[in-house]
């Protein structure tokens, strides 16, 4: 308790992150009751297509008819469930892949290790489409093609903590009372290297929207879902026309990922060890 | 009497971009029961590798046992499986490390820690762990032990950490404690202390203690004998008392009297000329020889091997062993 009270005395010093973490909290908020409160169907045909915002409806309609503040609270959840889902699935792989890798070195690392620069050399988002392309585009899929492009740069920071932590004397004190290297790397050396994990896995989330968000726009999306991706996807043969049915979704993705970012920052400042006053 | 811990020609290599390199050549010694045994050398003399090879804890790659055998009540420690190292790990032998600060997760309180101890070995967790973790602390003489187990290392000073690390290593009654350098990173009052609580325990509890260190002081007051080490090799071994009045080999009487803060005749403090040489570049006779003013030809030919005289006493020198024939 003292030790999350300190960390947050650090991390509230940093006014970007808590306006981040504002933010993201209202949109958390948007996307957990949003969808209860207003309860239109985002693929109900409500009225006519191509109404400007502020009428009728609060933003508008799509070019289907469609209400677009109804597509932004349910897209916001999927949206945001996408982001998490593949980032605690890309970090949770990542952490495994190089705890094993960086505890233990020698061939396994190699092996592990050439496996990571192999998904490291071709370009993410590429990859995310050929996989969603390959398997059927439902949210499964898409959330296992985006973990599976974003776990390389997670495994890559924890064997690079584990292995500066597997030389350290109190690694070795463990293995001198005679703990297994199971127990030393998931409960001695975890916790000393995970403050950099969790701020690249909070920084994750972002990218991973973003991503959805792209297969989306390419009609790479779950079609039964709607997600802010989709949305823009859905309006991008009109943009000259009706431009706010693309911004208004792009908008949300901007602000969204920004806080992200605010706050993975924030986390970083106060997770890092080197900035910590004691 | 048997001795508890028998090391038997024991050598280690590691890799190096140059080829292997002996780290620990040929190392023989014993530790009967109740004994401590002083591990004496210089910087990258090889006795904290030797030390760290007995529990096996010597990373490899690039750490090697080449040959050799550590008995411990026995048993060969070197051919045994993971699962029952881990048996003698931390519940028959002991061990401390030279950093306190480095050797204790910074994560965890010192209670968790030393509770895991229990944990591990005895089966013990919750309320009786605690209640044996406080009187663990009580044990080695940390102050108000309750308050202290709730906390973290950073909140302890140098001393206090090197006692948890001390009732972390005792808390399963080990038959072999292994000191390595346990005082150097503390000062030295601190150091009178934790010595005069390794010995205390010791009695106590009638374990064999092996105590690495360079610090001929150190020796003085806690050891039994001696087994001095230069560049990998054992080049004397004897009972301390026998070894401080009168060292045989060259090495152990410059290493006496640099301890002893002798003078040069130009008034600095004695020391002994040159360094140790690179393993990459070892001579091919004694190692000292280079060092040393009583080489002559014969010593740079081939390795001394080792001479015992009729009172115990072990030592690897051409020269001396004339001497005392």
């Amino acid at each position: 308790m003292t030790d999350l009270a300190a960390f947050w005395v650090r991390f509230r010093t940093n006014r970007p992150a808590v306006a981040g973490l504002a933010v993201l909290a209202v949109v958390l908020v948007m996307a957990a009751i949003g969808p209860t409160l207003y309860p239109t169907d985002p693929f109900d045909m409500v009225g006519r297509p191509f109404l400007p915002p502020f009428g009728a409806y609060p933003l508008g309609t799509d070019v289907a008819g469609r209400d677009i503040l109804a597509g932004i609270l349910h897209g916001a959840r999927i949206s945001l469930m996408i982001g998490i889902m593949a980032s605690f699935g890309a970090t949770v792989f990542g952490v495994a892949v190089g705890a094993v890798a960086g505890y233990y070195g020698g061939w396994l690392d190699n092996l592990l290790m050439r496996l990571t620069d192999f998904f490291l050399t071709i370009p993410s988002f590429v990859l995310a489409v050929v996989l969603v392309a390959i398997f059927s585009p439902d949210i499964v899929t898409i959330v296992l093609a985006i973990a599976t492009v974003s776990w390389p740069s997670v495994a890559r920071l924890a064997r690079g903590e584990f292995i500066a932590h597997r030389q350290r004397e109190y690694v070795l004190g463990c293995r001198a009372l005679g703990m297994r290297d199971r127990e030393i790397i998931l409960f001695q050396i975890m916790p000393n290297a995970l403050p950099p994990v969790v701020v690249v896995g909070s920084l994750t989330v972002a990218t991973a929207i973003l991503t959805e968000s792209g297969l989306s726009f390419l009609g790479l999306g779950d079609p039964n879902l709607v997600s802010w991706g989709y949305m823009i996807g859905v309006a991008r043969t009109v943009l000259r026309s009706a431009w706010w049915m693309a911004a208004i979704p792009g908008l949300m993705i901007l602000i969204t990922v920004l806080a992200i970012n605010l706050v993975g920052e924030g986390l970083n400042d106060a997770l890092n060890p080197r900035l910590r006053q004691r | 009497m048997r001795p508890v811990l028998e090391i038997d020609g024991l050598s280690v290599e590691f890799a190096s971009a140059r080829g292997p390199v002996a780290a620990v050549n040929d190392l023989s010694f014993a530790i009967g029961e109740g004994e401590t045994v002083a591990l004496v050398g210089e910087s990258g003399s090889g006795k904290s590798t030797a030390a760290m090879a007995i529990l096996r804890l010597i990373a490899s790659p690039p750490g090697r046992v080449v040959k050799g055998r550590v008995l411990f009540e026995g048993v060969d420690l070197l051919g045994l499986s993971p699962a029952d190292l881990r048996k003698v790990r931390g519940d028959r032998i002991g061990m401390i490390f030279q950093d306190p600060m480095m050797a204790l997760n910074p994560v965890y309180t010192v209670a968790r820690q030393i509770a895991e101890v229990l944990e591990v070995h005895r089966g013990l967790a919750g309320r009786a762990a605690l209640d044996e973790v406080v009187s663990l602390l009580r044990l080695v003489g940390v102050p108000a032990p309750e308050t202290r187990a709730g906390q973290y290392p950073h909140n302890l000073s140098g001393g206090m950490r090197q006692r948890v690390m001390i009732a972390m290593a005792l808390e399963c009654k080990p038959r072999l404690l292994i000191a390595d350098e346990p005082t150097t990173a503390l000062d030295v009052t601190v150091q009178a202390q934790v010595l005069r609580l390794i010995e205390d325990l010791k009695s106590r509890l009638g374990m064999s203690v092996l105590l690495i260190t360079h610090d001929m002081g150190v020796v003085s007051q806690s050891a039994h004998r001696v087994v001095v080490m230069y560049a990998g090799r054992k080049v004397e071994e004897g009972a301390t008392r026998d070894l401080f009045a009168a060292p045989r080999h060259p090495y152990t009487q410059g290493l006496l009297r640099a301890a002893r803060r002798a003078r040069a005749d130009d008034g600095t403090l004695w020391e002994i000329r040159g360094t140790v040489p690179s393993p990459h570049a070892m001579p091919p006779g004694c190692g000292f020889a280079p060092r040393c003013d009583c080489a002559r030809a014969a010593c740079a030919a081939a390795v001394p091997e080792l001479t015992r005289t009729a009172d115990g006493h072990e030592v690897r020198c051409i020269v001396a062993a004339e001497g005392a024939a």
